[in-house]
């Protein structure tokens, strides 16, 4: 090697090097400034659910339970939908309907969340409500729908993330079928099978991939911010019901932090943010992982995990 | 001789299922269409060309605008710009030129990551590392914000499209006595420029679209400035104020600026998906 080229490689590994610095700065800075925070409170942060920052009182479990469970509802009204959405495109659709269909998933995602959040508080916030006012009165007595109809809350927050997530889901879930090798159809189709056992055939090959691209779904549920503040109530508490205003971590920060004017409060919200940061980094390396793994075993030399979003 | 009879349940299966599918696509559309009907009926009824000269007036005055915010998304975004497209373009081609090193590996799972993670954690990370030395929000600490969310994007687009350029191109290079750097800035950078630009447009035109990491970066300012070192105002900051106030006036000027960012959008993803195809195009031949 040149002496020139090791200086070109070296010029331009460091500007490389600035991604990776990045990455680790984010997770040490997190914990650095949550440092008051964890140590005053440790594990007890995650377990009590009062918040009340005047009186110095900092629970979060709330906000976590609130980020899992509207991001789980979130997930399953979207994955279904994502998969036919996926298989529709992939597998079934006459080629000049392609392109297009492609076009409109990908704009759906290129939708700012405040975008959504607009149409969420002035459009499906009222539409939630008549929904809730002509729930029927025996069903109200089910968990799932207890407490007065105040239209904000769960429900809107789960309907507009599910809205969101999934254009996200359906582009890898395509990409992942994309990578099942048509011979896997072609001889399903010559035992005889029809176009549902053939595509569940492929998609049983696909399954990891499809796991994968279900779960970076799920990761971008987990931290969607705007459009979940503007409709979920912002009110922190644990409970079951699709109808109560809640509030998510990501939410609280957005919320609060221009506000938070102590030391203590800060550190708290910087905590929640750390934890976010360190599930949606789980998260992420699961899904990628099963992406890769799949897309190795089916061809070992060329997989360089190619799916990774919609954007580009 | 006619056979007649009546389908096998595993084929109904299977028409029910393809019916299933497409009645999945249908649902996505639809909200696709509400959103994209509310935005552009509302948002045309409140726009006007006050929108994009006036400051926004105070509440129970009418008209104004946001200018100041409009002002303010085109100086965020080209700091942001100013930081990602250096080190996202040099990233990627390094991904690209050197991709079987353990060090390439270790910064595309980087990359990866860091297109993962949510933007309101990147705009604490960004308070944290700008709004806190400096003491207070600035129009520098939103900048970075969003030149941090826009890195990952530029450098894995570079990557993917410089893997397509024939190797051919960089042999020949090479063999004519060219150093790596000459190779890879007058050759194959060039064959894919055209791609890369693309790229980095609809980096723009989404993290146009981000709030959360300007939130308490850039904060928000109901003045006109251009300073980098105060707060300043952005469209979509702007629309959210708006949104969660209680006032008619407010509302329509947050439509308005909901349609100003969907048309940014729509303009860029179009662009891009003709660009593209002209790409296309040329290497089909």
């Amino acid at each position: 090697m040149r002496s020139s080229d090791l200086g070109f490689r070296v010029a331009i590994g460091a500007f490389a090097a600035a991604l990776l610095l990045i990455v680790i700065a984010i997770g040490v800075m997190l914990a650095n400034d949550s440092w008051l925070s964890l140590q005053k409170f440790g594990l007890g942060f995650w377990r009590t659910s009062d918040w009340d920052p005047v009186a110095g009182e900092f629970g979060a479990l709330p906000f976590i339970w609130g980020t899992l469970y509207s991001s789980v509802l979130a997930l399953l009204i979207a994955t279904p939908v994502s998969l036919g959405i996926a298989v529709f495109i992939s597998e079934l659709c006459p080629p000049w309907l392609r392109a297009p269909l492609i076009f409109l998933t990908e704009l759906l995602a290129a939708i700012p969340s405040i975008v959504y959040g607009l149409w969420g508080i002035f459009v499906l916030v009222p539409v939630v409500r008549t929904v809730e006012v002509m729930m029927p009165e025996s069903l109200r007595a089910l968990p799932l729908f207890s407490g007065p109809p105040l239209s904000v809350g769960m429900l809107a927050a789960a309907l507009i993330l599910a809205v969101m997530v999934v254009p996200f889901t359906s582009a890898i879930a395509r990409e992942v079928l994309k990578t099942v090798p048509e011979t896997q159809r072609e001889a399903a189709y010559a035992l005889g099978a029809t176009r549902f056992e053939a595509i569940r055939a492929a998609m049983f090959f696909a399954r990891t991939g499809i796991v994968g691209a279900v779960m970076l779904g799920f990761g971008r549920a987990l931290g969607e911010t705007m459009a979940v503040t503007m409709v979920i109530g912002n009110n922190p508490q644990v409970t079951l019901s699709l109808f109560a205003p809640q509030y998510t971590m990501a939410a609280v920060i957005a919320n609060e932090f221009t506000e938070a004017a102590d030391v203590l409060y800060q550190s708290a919200l910087i905590e929640i943010g750390l934890v976010l940061f360190v599930i949606t980094l789980l998260v992420n390396v699961v899904s990628r992982g099963l992406i890769w793994s799949m897309a190795r075993q089916v061809s070992p030399k060329t997989a360089v995990l190619v799916p990774r979003g919609v954007e580009a | 001789m006619t056979v007649s009879r009546t389908p096998a349940p595993r084929t109904i299966l299977s028409a029910l299922f393809v019916g299933a599918c497409g009645l999945a696509v249908l649902l996505a559309l639809v909200p696709l269409a509400f959103i994209l009907f509310f935005v552009i009926s509302q948002g045309v009824q409140s726009l006007s060309l006050d929108f994009f000269t006036h400051d926004p007036v105070p509440v129970g005055e009418s008209g104004g605008g946001m200018a100041n915010a409009i002002v303010g998304t085109l100086i965020l975004t080209g700091l942001a710009a100013a930081m990602a497209v250096p080190i996202g373009i040099l990233s990627g081609v390094y991904l690209s030129e050197y991709r079987g090193s353990r060090f390439a590996s270790a910064v595309r799972f980087a990359a990866d990551t860091l297109n993962g993670v949510p933007s309101i954690v990147i705009g604490v990370f960004a308070y944290a590392v700008v709004v806190l030395p400096l003491r207070h929000f600035s129009a520098l600490a939103g900048g970075f914000a969003l030149g941090v969310m826009m890195i990952p994007i530029i450098a894995r687009t570079t990557e993917e499209l410089l893997l397509l350029v024939p190797n051919a191109l960089r042999e020949g290079a090479l063999a004519l006595g060219a150093t790596r750097a000459r190779a890879v800035f007058s050759v194959i950078v060039p064959a894919a420029l055209p791609g890369i630009i693309t790229g980095v447009v609809l980096a723009l035109a989404r993290i146009a679209g981000e709030t959360a990491p300007l939130l308490f970066t850039s904060f928000n300012n109901r003045f006109f400035t251009t300073s980098l070192t105060q707060p300043i105002s952005s469209i979509t900051v702007q629309v959210f104020t708006y949104a969660i106030s209680p006032y008619e006036d407010w509302h329509r000027q947050a439509w308005a600026g909901a349609l100003v960012l969907v048309t940014i959008v729509l303009i860029c993803s179009m662009a891009a998906r003709i660009a593209a195809a002209r790409v296309a195009r040329i290497r089909g031949q």
